[in-house]
């Protein structure tokens, strides 16, 4: 032979192909009557304390959310650090001022199409103001609509993304 | 034309409408039935989301293979390739109409209808839209026909994958056809008549043919899936390979139409495995025979379930089962099945030979003989032949190679 293939020897009553058929119907139909495994998406969903198979990751990053105080406003003191560090170039910041020297974003609007989900904004922002979510049901009938404004960001509920602890590698 | 002459006419019309309605509504629901088998062998549900449990996922593909966009091959030879799908479509249809779907029914009418005239109809209908004495003959020589319309799609698309999925079915449904014949020459034998009808009524006398033919039946399966171009020997499409083989350039309806033809074929193929050797719409006991519409209607329902049966096995198979790899297709073709078929024809000649000799033809009897005989051929083949030796692996290769140098 010209390239050495391994040879197993084995012993002849394995090599049967009936019995190997038979013996892998036999598989595909005891599969047939087992449980299904399939989670029906739109009426069963996976939750947040769900612990189960099908639970999404504390640490998943999706899309953004931004967090307000008390008053309803967002946090965001407009310092320019996440779109100094965005890598996607995709958060468009524009800071204004109040009459008391509070800064504040005159407009904060996140790029979800350019945005790469690393979660760099999260971990740069001096106020936990902005945060990635765990959240992936994102559909739109249109482009526009996936960037996202301050508004949209303050009023979003879902959970935030723990993020990734370099000293907790399994998250525990 | 004679009265008896618009009758004939009129139930032969009307039995096409049924048995081509029933084929083609098979036909859709089979494709949801194979997706549904194939999830639930993957502990998946499969479709349930287009009416209830997903029975309207046929009519929502439907729809969307006519409303999609027609794509033609700028360099295809546009003849062929609108002709390739109807050249496979139509042969897969026209096969259904010689298979008895049931007990002949006595029809007694005289009638005088209007624009048509007197007609009438005296005697026993067959079930079959068309009972011809030559019936499986047609039917071989028809699927036949279908190989065409794979291989023509396959070099017409004018591209490479296309035309090796092509010269694959010509070369594999080729010699699978030769094992294919060869394992019906027994049948033939112990018929004695070529005929669906007469088939069953042999052996309704006798024992099933699963039973005195078994190796016979073996060989006909085998060769019936590579003639559907089903899972184990699904070269010609071979997804991983080739994309989609010979269909690789078709789109919306006419691709539409290669899948039509692949259920209807596997209809086809389950009923005639059912008719020539699981006994067709016959049911063990005498009191199917009194030709009324009831007698009719149930054994109808029970040639379902054995064709239904098959097509389960065609579809169990394909899940269970990876793809053949192209020279073991054609070993086991060339090198197993023919040789089988041949030596059985042989086989079955001398015990019928002796049979005669010996003064036994009491039908059964000589059923049960024939069986025995297919035990001692079953535990041959089954598991003396089976030893590894039935396919040529890397292992077969290896001893070859080391025994020459």
């Amino acid at each position: 032979m010209a390239i050495g293939v391994k040879v197993m020897k084995r012993p002849e009553r394995e090599m049967s192909y009936v019995r190997a058929a038979l013996k892998g119907m036999a598989l595909t139909f005891k599969h047939m009557l087992q449980p299904k495994v399939t989670m029906q998406y739109p009426e069963e969903r996976s939750t947040a304390d769900e612990r189960g198979s099908y639970a999404v990751a504390p640490r998943w990053r999706g899309t953004h959310r931004m967090l307000a105080d008390e008053q309803g406003r967002s946090k965001c003191v407009a310092c320019g650090l996440c779109p100094q560090i965005c890598p996607a170039n995709c958060i468009k910041l524009v800071p204004g001022e109040d009459e008391e020297g509070n800064r504040y974003p005159l407009i904060y609007e996140i790029d979800e199409f350019r945005c790469v989900f690393c979660g760099y904004c999260q971990e740069v922002c001096p106020e936990e103001a902005i945060h990635v979510g765990v959240h992936f049901e994102n559909a739109e009938y249109s482009r526009d609509r996936f960037v996202y404004d301050l508004e949209r960001l303050t009023s979003q509920t879902h959970q935030v993304s723990s993020l990734w602890d370099p000293a907790d590698v399994r998250g525990q | 034309m004679t009265p008896d002459m618009k009758g004939f006419l009129i139930l032969t019309v009307l039995k096409m409408v049924v048995v081509f309605t029933i084929v083609l509504v098979g036909v859709a629901l089979l494709t949801l039935m194979e997706r549904k088998v194939s999830a639930w062998m993957q502990n998946r549900r499969g479709p349930n989301r287009v009416g209830w449990a997903g029975l309207l996922q046929p009519a929502a593909d439907g729809v969307k293979n006519i409303v999609k966009e027609e794509t033609f091959p700028a360099e295809a030879n546009q003849l062929l390739f609108i002709l390739a799908p109807a050249i496979s479509f139509i042969p897969a249809l026209l096969l259904s109409g010689v298979i008895p779907w049931g007990a002949p029914i006595n029809v007694n009418f005289d009638w005088n209808l209007p624009l048509i005239g007197h007609a009438s109809f005296h005697g026993p209908m067959s079930l079959a839209v068309a009972d011809l004495p030559i019936g499986f003959l047609f039917i071989l020589a028809i699927s036949s026909i279908g190989v065409y319309g794979i291989a023509l799609a396959g070099w017409s698309s004018n591209s490479k994958y296309s035309l090796l999925g092509g010269l694959r079915s010509s070369a594999q449904m080729v010699s699978y056809e030769v094992a294919m014949g060869l394992s019906l020459i027994p049948v033939l034998l112990l018929a004695g008549n070529a005929t669906f009808s007469e088939i069953i009524r042999a052996q309704q006398q006798g024992l099933w043919f699963v039973a005195s033919l078994t190796l016979s039946f073996f060989v006909f399966m085998v060769a019936g899936f590579a003639e559907t171009n089903r899972l184990p020997f699904d070269l010609p499409e071979a997804e991983s390979e080739l994309i989609a083989g010979y269909h690789t350039e078709y789109s919306a309806m006419k691709f539409s139409l290669f899948m039509i033809a692949e259920y209807a074929n596997m209809i086809t193929v389950s009923a005639m495995m059912a008719t020539l050797f699981f006994g067709g719409w016959d049911i063990p006991g005498r009191w199917d025979e009194n030709g009324s519409a009831l007698a009719g209607l149930v054994t109808a329902l029970v040639m379902f379930t054995k064709s239904f049966f098959f097509i389960f096995l065609f579809m169990w198979v394909r899940w269970s089962f990876p793809r053949f790899r192209y020279d073991q297709l054609m070993a086991l073709g060339w090198k197993f099945m023919i040789p089988l078929a041949l030596a059985y024809i042989v086989v079955i000649c001398v015990a019928m030979w002796a049979l005669g000799a010996a003064g036994i033809v009491h039908p059964k009897i000589q059923g049960l003989v024939l069986l025995g005989l297919n035990l001692v051929g079953i535990y041959i083949v089954f598991f003396l032949l089976d030893r590894g030796r039935l396919l040529s692996g890397s292992y077969r290769r290896q001893a070859a190679a080391g025994a020459r140098g």
